[in-house]
């Protein structure tokens, strides 16, 4: 025992010395961040849904550096911290828990792809902690609680108008569908589809299945051929959909192929080409439309990112901004209760039009039909809610 | 009837794939008696090679005669044959660093190896060609050919030349050459072979750069019918080309391209009938139905071990 004390009695000071450096270190950090609010953004900047979360991550740092350099929000300036998830499913729930846990955001924004934006939604609900998803149609992601909020309509609003839009528009009374069934996007829009679209007197004679970063769809392809249809929907996303239409224009199928927001991307163009003749999709936003506030949000894309044109998800991300800057002005602070029922609230104008929250959460607003022509998206029209 | 046919076409096209990376994984294994997992990896560099080179109008200070003309059969070929070259250069470069400091210990240290190599290369390559999809160039002029219903397009005609004269070549140099002579040897026995004046290690160098080459043709072949790319696009069609190689009897060269035409074939029914989301599934129930069945593959010959 005697030879024991020595050691010990050397270790205590240092062990306090130690404990009071640790505390006045956390003492001064706190003092130093409250002039900022922090904001995480979780967005699928690299991988195979890269370009949605590109665009979706432009548009947010649009809306910061607008927002900041016009003087903050209650004074203070917005701190974006930005995580990539590498558009893969696991990623976003560890990215959302460090946001939390280790960064002490008040709030989070993100992401574009449904399947990932619930992966987080149900860790923010649990922590309390406000979550606006840009654009995640699957209506599961705000049914996760009352914490989560979206910036855009959902997919029974997008599966009927894309089910009207076949029967009336193309007049295809017998459809043939090719549905991702590894992503929740897809398996939503394709039920959401079917339901108003049989209600109204068409018929699924064929339904084909797929999975994402499959590459060979010649098989399903050539069963749809066989069947005959008068009209394809495929509601996916565009790394497939641009492989889909090739290969489907390859074996001979020339009847027009349509789908939803998915397939809003640049690279659609890039792997589909010429093949792409006769499809449409359903959007959020068009640059093309000739409104003050859609001008002016694409003059100012333009000037920050060397003349590139912002699409959909760069509208939503912009917006989803908008929407949590509004909400804290109303709430006067960042308390995560008061922050949430003003976020509940929300009824701003933005890229996309007006965004007015329903009692669900979700923003019920006007769509468009894009089409391709000449290797050129080109704006078809408005659908209203 | 032609919906029949159809896939039938589709089938053969996607299986001859398989069957060229198949052969890189049986030429491996018959001589080193080990599973070279990186090569799936090898295929996907030979696509993204391919890539690059296709690319090489857009390189804009290159002089003019320098330049691989775009979409055209000379072209194509040539594009094709540097990336069989570069990635032959790969795959000898890969057995001398990882597997050849290895050569004397169990092939379970080398399949582990194997396994590391192929994780290194994944992720090398999402660093340097970025892990985001990239739209394929059509490196051969394209066409679809429509015959009473049933459409070929010229890439799967192009495939299905590509991957016979390949086989034709490779059963030449394997039967009719000292190399292909010394390789057989190589395989029957190790040690009688060195002493009868092989040297192992070169006829092992060939080993991999003829597999290697096959792959970077088959990734190539694969990307002009499937135009995406991706460092992870791999992982799969090598996995399907493995199975393909333990159906047909490993080690075995006609039946790797058996092995390969039938993974194709099936795939392609399955995908195509109701219970398209099985697809996967069924591929690997025919290896676990072959290993225990049949462990020696269709064309295998039982061979006892010496104890």
């Amino acid at each position: 025992m005697k030879y024991c004390r020595g050691p010990i009695l050397l270790i205590a000071p240092l062990l306090l010395l130690l404990c009071t450096t640790a505390c006045n270190k956390s003492g001064g950090g706190s003092s130093a961040e409250a002039d900022t609010i922090k904001v995480g953004e979780f967005a699928s900047l690299t991988g195979s849904e890269a370009t949605f979360g590109q665009s979706s991550h432009k548009g947010t740092v649009l809306a910061i550096d607008q927002i900041n350099s016009a003087g903050g929000v209650l004074g203070k300036k917005i701190d974006l911290i930005s995580e990539d998830d590498l558009s893969k499913q696991g990623e976003s729930a560890m990215i959302v828990k460090k946001f939390i846990s280790r960064d002490k955001v008040v709030a989070i924004l993100g992401e574009v792809a449904s399947g990932r934006s619930l992966e987080a939604a149900k860790i923010c609900q649990e922590n309390k902690i406000p979550q606006i998803s840009p654009s995640s149609t699957n209506p599961k992601v705000t049914e996760t609680g009352d914490y989560i909020f979206r910036t855009c309509f959902t997919d029974p609003f997008q599966g009927k108008l894309l089910a009207d839009f076949g029967l009336s528009t193309l007049k295809a009374k017998r459809v043939a569908m090719l549905t991702d069934i590894a992503s929740p996007y897809s398996v939503g829009l394709a039920q959401y589809f079917k339901e108003p679209f049989l209600a109204g007197g068409g018929t699924i004679i064929v339904d084909q299945k797929y999975s994402s970063h499959d590459k060979d769809f010649k098989a399903q392809l050539t069963a749809i051929k066989a069947a005959n249809p008068e009209a394809i929907f495929v509601p996916g996303y565009y790394t497939e959909v641009g492989l889909i239409v090739l290969q489907a224009r390859q074996l001979g199928i020339e009847v027009p192929i349509f789908g939803g927001d998915g397939w809003e991307a640049e690279d659609l163009l890039q792997i589909g080409g010429d093949s792409l003749t006769n499809t449409f999709y359903s959007t959020h936003f068009s640059p093309l439309k000739d409104t003050p506030e859609v001008q002016n949000f694409v003059k100012a894309f333009q000037a920050k990112f060397n003349g590139e044109i912002p699409d959909a998800m760069a509208a939503l991300g912009y917006d989803s901004v908008l929407m949590l800057a509004d909400a804290i002005k109303r709430a006067g602070g960042t308390d995560p209760a008061k922050l949430r029922d003003a976020l509940a609230t929300t009824d701003i104008s933005g890229a996309t039009g007006r965004t007015k929250l329903n009692e669900h959460r979700d923003a019920p607003k006007a769509a468009v039909i894009i089409t391709v022509e000449n290797d050129k998206f080109k704006f078809l029209r408005d659908v209203q809610p | 009837m032609i919906e029949f046919l159809q896939q039938l076409i589709n089938g053969i096209s996607l299986g001859a794939i398989y069957a060229l990376i198949a052969l890189g994984y049986t030429m491996v294994y018959g001589v080193l008696r080990f599973i070279n997992f990186a090569h799936s990896e090898v295929f996907m560099v030979g696509a993204f090679v391919g890539y690059y080179f296709g690319h090489m109008w857009d390189w804009k200070h290159l002089p003019p005669w320098l330049i691989i003309p775009n979409n055209s059969l000379w072209g194509g070929t040539l594009v094709l044959f540097i990336a069989m070259l570069i990635c032959a250069i790969l795959g000898v470069v890969i057995e001398k660093l990882a597997y050849r400091p290895l050569r004397n210990r169990s092939t379970l240290t080398v399949l582990i190896t194997a396994i590391g190599v192929s994780l290194l290369l994944q992720n090398v390559g999402q660093l340097v060609f970025g892990p985001n999809p990239k739209a394929y160039p059509a490196l051969f002029p394209q066409r679809d050919i429509v015959l009473g219903g049933l459409t070929v397009s010229t890439n799967q005609i192009v495939v299905l030349c590509v991957t016979i004269i390949l086989l034709l070549a490779l059963r030449f140099i394997v039967m009719k050459t000292r190399t292909g002579i010394a390789m057989r040897a190589l395989s029957f026995n190790p040690t009688a072979a060195s002493l009868m004046g092989i040297s192992n290690d070169v006829v092992i160098s060939l080993t991999f750069a003829l597999g290697s080459a096959l792959a970077a043709a088959g990734g190539i072949l694969y990307a002009l019918n499937y135009p995406s790319i991706d460092p992870l696009m791999g992982t799969l069609p090598g996995l399907k080309a493995f199975v393909a190689a333990v159906l047909g009897g490993i080690g075995n060269l006609p039946g790797a391209a058996l092995g390969g035409l039938i993974i194709g074939i099936v795939e392609t029914f399955v995908r195509g009938s109701r219970w398209s989301t099985y697809t996967d599934a069924l591929v690997f129930s025919i290896l676990i139905l072959i290993l225990l069945f049949r462990p020696v593959g269709l064309l295998g010959k039982f061979q006892a071990e010496k104890v």
